[in-house]
């Protein structure tokens, strides 16, 4: 199988965030990166689909130089190729740009792909938004949040969360997918895997080189502000012996928060 | 006009589009602008609710393929619609099913998308919208340059309107029936499977009520269980810990890699309050947490903290709410 994977660089998750001055977006000094977390769910599948039925695994990022380390990891993890699509702009919180850079990409150079797999949404932007543009682009079908993939020749079955429940879905390749946790239990890079990754190459594709077009590439949203979340002011904590806890709680909810 | 997608699940209208619909209404009356609802298929049973929440007009799609959703199929509909009516924005709740409906449409109309809005301001005139970034760590407010352009709403956030059925005169009902020009392939459901007991999702639920390490075991969770039957649309949460441990399934997980939720009451049992729990939770409009450490961070954010054994306290717990609820 031809399986592509998009993976985007993220702060750590553990990491606290400052706004930068100009209130236009994150002070990125002194952050750690990672890949985003949803999106090593679709590294693994790729790669146990890979191991399955053969075929080869391409990793693409959208984004700075910077993200050359976590397509290093991808490699590390066992894909066989990376490829970086240099964008230089700041986060827009859009998703156009991203996925029209993704689909012009995949025509031009991956036009025989099978898959195309995604995280359900990056952290940071936490738009979701990505993967279902792409798979209108490219005029395939999509199944996001998807926690059970099962490809059998041309046709898929997967499993995608809904509210409460599971939705069964048939598609026919090529397709999108994209990927929520319990898809599988992403493997650890192997030391063997991280020498090799060293010596590959990670081809850099301008995004300005992909032909985007410009209804695509101009900015759709304005940031007025990014700001940090108003504080709660502290509740108050109690230490009481079990029965009268209950009781308390019972009341505040009553009384207080007027809930039941 | 602006025009609000209403989703239905087994026949009846969703909670959180009634809620889309609600707030979008409030918003246009101060814009001087009208909302018209968008249902899609043939099986709504009771359109009141509609005109409950304030839309003056509703759009029915009606054709073969539209019973079951189809991203690829519902995307050509709306973009037909919209094409033909041309609404300033089309609004969606911000559901499974609107978050993956929602960026295939903006791809096809070339416009802006703003997913899972928490706030939407007027000022000076002009329209602005709040989501939370960064799982909550921050907040970005927004200006959408397009037209049309299209947002999702968060579930849970905005209050419906209260109002007597029977003071709402109906609005008026444009039936169209649309020759499907959609031939490429699509991702079709073929069957919806529900989890053993499934309650309510946790996204969806006014009460949550969760566990994490602090529940030592799985069959311990049937003490929230228990909590949950007493208390009316209460679902039942987890912290990364308790679902890792194999407690529970990961639909029930809280936080950044689980759900975002934002219910009446968060009830919080033996969960430390990590950072990735917190970007999941935070919003609660109440939160009540029990924990035996009384340094644990999720009394940073709980309204009322409770330092204890949990399971010294949930038995007399459950006692004293039989008693509330039974008043
Ligand atoms: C990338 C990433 C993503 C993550 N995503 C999530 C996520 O989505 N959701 C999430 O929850 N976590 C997430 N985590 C994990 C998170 O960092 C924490 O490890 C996790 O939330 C801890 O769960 P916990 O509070 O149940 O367990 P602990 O931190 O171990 O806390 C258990 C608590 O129970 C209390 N306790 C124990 N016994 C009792 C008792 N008898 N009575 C009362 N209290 C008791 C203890 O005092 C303690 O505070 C993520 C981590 C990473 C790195």
């Amino acid at each position: 199988m031809n399986l592509l994977v998009f993976v985007k660089r993220v702060p750590d998750t553990e990491s606290k965030i400052r706004i930068a001055p100009d209130g236009q977006g994150i002070v990125e000094e002194g952050l750690n990166f990672i890949i985003s977390p949803y999106d090593e769910y679709a590294v693994e599948e790729a790669l146990r689909l890979r191991e399955a039925k053969g075929g080869k695994v391409t990793v693409v990022c959208v984004g700075k130089e910077e993200a050359l380390l976590i397509l290093r990891k991808c490699l590390a993890m066992g894909a066989d190729e990376a490829l970086l699509i240099k964008d230089s702009a700041p986060e827009s919180f859009e998703g156009l740009r991203v996925a029209a850079a993704i689909a012009s990409l995949v025509k031009q150079r991956f036009p025989n792909f099978d898959l195309l797999l995604f995280g359900k949404q990056s952290f940071g932007a936490d738009n979701a938004q990505v993967p279902a543009m792409v798979a209108e682009l490219l005029g395939i079908p999509q199944v996001n949040v998807v926690v059970k993939l099962i490809i059998e020749g041309r046709n898929g079955v997967a499993y995608r969360e809904i509210e409460g429940a599971l939705e069964k879905v048939v598609f026919s390749l090529p397709a999108v997918i994209s990927a929520q946790k319990g898809l599988n239990e992403p493997r650890y890079e192997t030391l063997k895997g991280i020498m090799a990754a060293k010596k590959k190459e990670i081809p850099i594709i301008p995004i300005d080189e992909l032909g985007i077009s410009e209804d695509f590439l101009t900015p759709k949203m304005e940031i007025i502000k990014l700001e940090m979340p108003p504080t709660k002011k502290a509740g108050r904590i109690i230490q009481l012996p079990p029965e009268e806890a209950a009781k308390e709680i019972v009341r505040f909810l009553r009384e207080e928060a007027k809930i039941i | 006009m602006w025009l609000v997608f209403i989703e239905k699940r087994e026949g009846k209208i969703k909670k959180s589009s009634l809620e889309t619909l609600a707030e979008t209404s409030r918003r246009a009356e101060e814009l001087d602008l009208e909302v018209a609802a968008v249902v899609v298929g043939s099986s709504f049973e009771n359109l009141t609710p509609l005109w409950v929440q304030g839309a003056k007009k509703t759009y029915w799609l009606k054709g073969e393929d539209l019973e079951v959703y189809s991203p690829e199929i519902y995307a050509q509909v709306l973009y037909e619609l919209i094409q033909q009516i041309k609404p300033e924005a089309v609004f969606f709740a911000g559901t499974a099913l609107g978050r993956d409906l929602a960026p295939r449409l903006a791809a096809k109309l070339r416009v802006a998308l703003v997913s899972d809005c928490t706030r939407i301001i007027i000022s000076n005139g002009s329209l602005l919208f709040v989501r939370p970034v960064y799982a909550g760590k921050a907040l970005l407010t927004l200006k959408l340059k397009t037209k049309p352009f299209l947002a999702t709403l968060r579930p849970n956030v905005f209050p419906l309107k209260e109002i007597k059925d029977e003071n709402i005169a109906p609005g008026e009902i444009i039936e169209k029936t649309i020759g499907l020009n959609y031939n490429g392939p699509v991702a079709k459901v073929v069957e919806i499977v529900r989890e053993e007991g499934a309650e309510l999702d946790v996204t969806e639920a006014e009460v949550i009520i969760s566990g994490g390490r602090g529940m030592k075991a799985a069959e311990n969770f049937n003490l929230l269980r228990e909590l949950s039957t007493l208390i009316p649309r209460s679902a039942i949460g987890a912290s990364r810990a308790a679902v890792d441990s194999g407690w529970i399934g990961h639909q029930h997980q809280v936080g950044q890699t689980g759900k975002t939720v934002c219910p009446n009451l968060y009830l919080a049992f033996g969960i430390s309050g990590s950072i990735q729990h917190l970007a999941g939770m935070s919003g609660s409009k109440v939160i009540v947490a029990v924990n035996k450490d009384p340094e644990a961070p999720i009394f940073k954010v709980a309204d009322l903290g409770v330092v204890g054994d949990l399971f010294q306290i949930i038995p007399p717990l459950k006692e004293e709410l039989r008693k509330a609820l039974a008043e």
